[in-house]
């Protein structure tokens, strides 16, 4: 019972990373239905953006959440300005080019990404410095660190921020109407233009926020780390229902439950014959059997028929 | 029509003499031509599902892995050297023909191009797209961990001392000798290559022009009409899977048996990427233009492995060949896509409806 809390807690951590670059992805494809491949890539680079700034100041003899909270801005800003031009360069000019157009572009950007990390931060894996105390929390049997419950807290106010900006304010107004119908939006005084270009600096800002947590709970940073939580992430953005925002929170959450809760019984459960090493295939194996069962996602798509 | 004729003799002239010349200057340059056919055949079968058919496949590696893996466990001393039942068996190791092999690799090849088509098919283009992509990846860490509790596929470290290709008990990994005139054993798999990329060539055109073309085609454009005309389209998508399968399983054992060594290395994501990438460049359903992408690609970052070296010292040591390569590629798709969305040798426009109107 021990192990399954643990799991339970694990799952939780991963999944609410997982769930904070789903919205990146699922609120842009939302709009402009691009599979946005480069997202992964602006969370590697806000955790290697973090871990620039937390190595350079070091020595500054400031204590770890203070270096916590100069890295996050420092990050955010960077993943904001890079998405925004990303968006500019790469997809603005090809919005009504052919639809593979768009998509091979945000392949060659995810491309392109690793490489540049690969030449500015050399391509070695990095340890993230310990920032946080690291004494685990006994939650009677499970332990808990404090980067988990910090990940935790963070991203369930950073969650309730979205719904109520997406749902309560003008700009979320803006953004649903453009992706209802972007030509009639603007013919209402919404410039899809500008609503676009927010909702990539929304999107990585989050993907900044999740970097950095990435960086702390797993304590390592490198070129390649963008790569498989971005995929993870659009995996649950479309378990959940893509362009659904509360669906790819459910998303997020339940495919790092499916994750952790199978990799910590896999093993068990077929005598030893499938390790944990099957982990990573949990993720593709329930994207296959809810699109199968349910081929608009779990909780539906928002942006209804437009193929 | 004579014209077409010269133009043909001349460019079979110049195919075939191409790497006797290249030759001179060492065999890697012919060793680069070879791999840049086989990924033309790969791009060939892409061009089946996603060209004509219009189901973007980003999983098309993992057909490519099947047909690799199956000819390396069939043509290495793997099996029976892990297993002793099989040491029983087959005391000198299993040396499966070709003609047994390399038809069976298509056929694995087509059936896992249907299990992975069945349960997508009511799947639209990106959904697919991601699907496919987290087939691939399965595949991928199937390849890298069936070496417990039983060793199949050695994991990592992959399968080596595959045997050459033999066809008549005439062996390609050696070299030829006529007179004085050695032909060496890459020169010789280049010749089977394109070989099999003519063959591939006379068959996507064929099927291009034929009924089923036609179906793919409709299908693409619009399914629910191409339905309403009465097109199975079931059936006509699981077509499209297992022949584009095919396609990547028999250019899979050529590539096993080309490098006598496989490992998962060579079938990540990054591949299926590359080889969608050909053939969008290229020209997305137009036969020249995906050969064009796919030579484009394959070749011209190999080639600059020969100049990266004073860039390397330039830079000190920052930007090495293989960054440099991975560079030039991923500014070859953006680039390429911002000049010509419809890729550099798109086919002719044909009595097509005017694009959709797009929103913003």
């Amino acid at each position: 019972m021990d192990i399954f809390f643990q799991q339970i807690i694990n799952g939780l951590v991963l999944g609410s990373m997982y769930a904070l670059v789903a919205l990146g992805y699922t609120m842009v494809y939302g709009i402009i239905n691009l599979i946005n491949f480069a997202h992964g890539e602006v969370l590697m680079v806000g955790a290697l953006t973090s871990w620039t700034v937390v190595t350079a100041l070091a020595d500054s003899g400031l204590p770890g959440w203070a270096l916590l909270l100069i890295a996050l801005p420092c990050a955010i800003v960077v993943c904001a300005a890079l998405n925004f031009t990303i968006e500019k360069l790469a997809y603005r000019p090809l919005r009504n080019a052919p639809r593979l157009a768009p998509l091979i572009t945000a392949m060659g950007m995810s491309l392109l990404l690793q490489t540049l990390a690969m030449i500015i931060w050399k391509p070695n894996p990095k340890p993230f410095p310990l920032l946080l105390p690291t004494d685990p929390i006994d939650l009677g049997g499970a332990v808990i660190s404090v980067t988990q419950i910090l990940i935790l807290v963070t991203t369930g106010i950073i969650l309730l921020a979205l719904l109520w900006l997406v749902n309560k304010t003008k700009l979320g107004r803006a953004m649903r109407a453009t992706a209802e119908n972007p030509r009639v939006a603007s013919l209402m005084g919404v410039r899809p233009d500008m609503v676009i270009s927010a909702t990539f600096i929304i999107g990585a800002a989050l993907a900044a926020i999740a970097g950095l947590m990435w960086a702390l709970n797993y304590g390592t940073v490198q070129h390649s780390m963008g790569f498989l939580p971005g995929l993870k992430a659009f995996t649950a953005a479309v378990m959940g229902g893509i362009g659904n925002l509360t669906g790819a929170m459910v998303g997020g959450v339940l495919l790092g439950l499916i994750e952790a809760i199978g990799a910590g019984y896999l093993g068990e459960l077929t005598g030893g014959v499938l390790g944990s090493h099957y982990a990573d295939i949990f993720a593709f194996i329930a994207l296959i059997l809810v699109l199968t069962l349910r081929p608009s996602g779990l909780l539906g798509e928002r942006v209804a028929d437009r193929a | 029509m004579k014209n077409k004729i010269v133009l043909f003799l001349i460019a079979a002239a110049f195919l075939i003499a191409l790497p006797i010349f290249a030759g001179q200057f060492g065999a890697g340059w012919v060793r680069i031509m070879a791999s840049a056919l086989l990924y033309v055949l790969l791009a060939l079968g892409l061009n089946i599902v996603v060209g004509y058919a219009g189901l973007l496949d980003l999983g098309f590696v993992a057909f490519y892995a099947v047909g690799a893996y199956m000819f390396a466990l069939l043509a290495s001393p793997h099996l029976s050297e892990t297993f002793e039942g099989f040491k029983a068996m087959f005391p000198d190791g299993l040396h499966t023909p070709i003609w047994l092999v390399v038809p069976l690799a298509a056929l694995l090849a087509a059936i896992a191009g249907v299990m992975l088509g069945t349960p997508v098919l009511k799947l639209r283009g990106d959904y697919l797209a991601i699907v496919t992509l987290g087939f691939g990846e399965i595949i991928r860490v199937f390849m890298n961990n069936m070496e417990h509790p039983v060793n199949i596929t050695n994991g990592p470290r992959g399968l080596d001392r595959i045997d050459s290709m033999r066809i008549f008990g005439f062996d390609f990994g050696k070299s030829l000798q006529i007179g004085d005139f050695t032909i060496p054993s890459v020169t010789l798999y280049y010749y089977l290559f394109l070989l099999l990329v003519v063959v591939s060539v006379v068959i996507c055109h064929r099927l291009e022009t034929s009924r089923i073309g036609r179906a793919w085609m409709a299908i693409r454009e619009d399914e629910i009409a191409a339905k309403a005309m009465g097109i199975n389209t079931r059936n006509m998508k699981l077509l499209a899977f297992a022949m584009g399968a095919s396609f990547g399983g028999v250019s899979g054992s050529m590539f096993a048996a080309f490098q006598g060594f496989v490992s998962p290395e060579s079938f990540s994501l990054m591949e299926s990427v590359m080889i969608v990438a050909m053939i969008v460049l290229g020209g997305l359903g137009h036969l020249p233009g995906v050969i064009l992408g796919a030579v484009m690609l394959a070749a011209l970052p190999e080639v600059l492995r020969y100049v990266a070296g004073p860039l390397q010292q330039i830079t000190g040591g920052r930007l090495d060949a293989a960054i440099l390569r991975q560079l030039l590629i991923a500014s070859a798709m953006i680039i390429i896509m911002l000049v010509r969305p419809r890729g550099l040798w798109p086919s002719p426009e044909h009595g097509k409806a005017a694009p959709n109107p797009i929103k913003a």
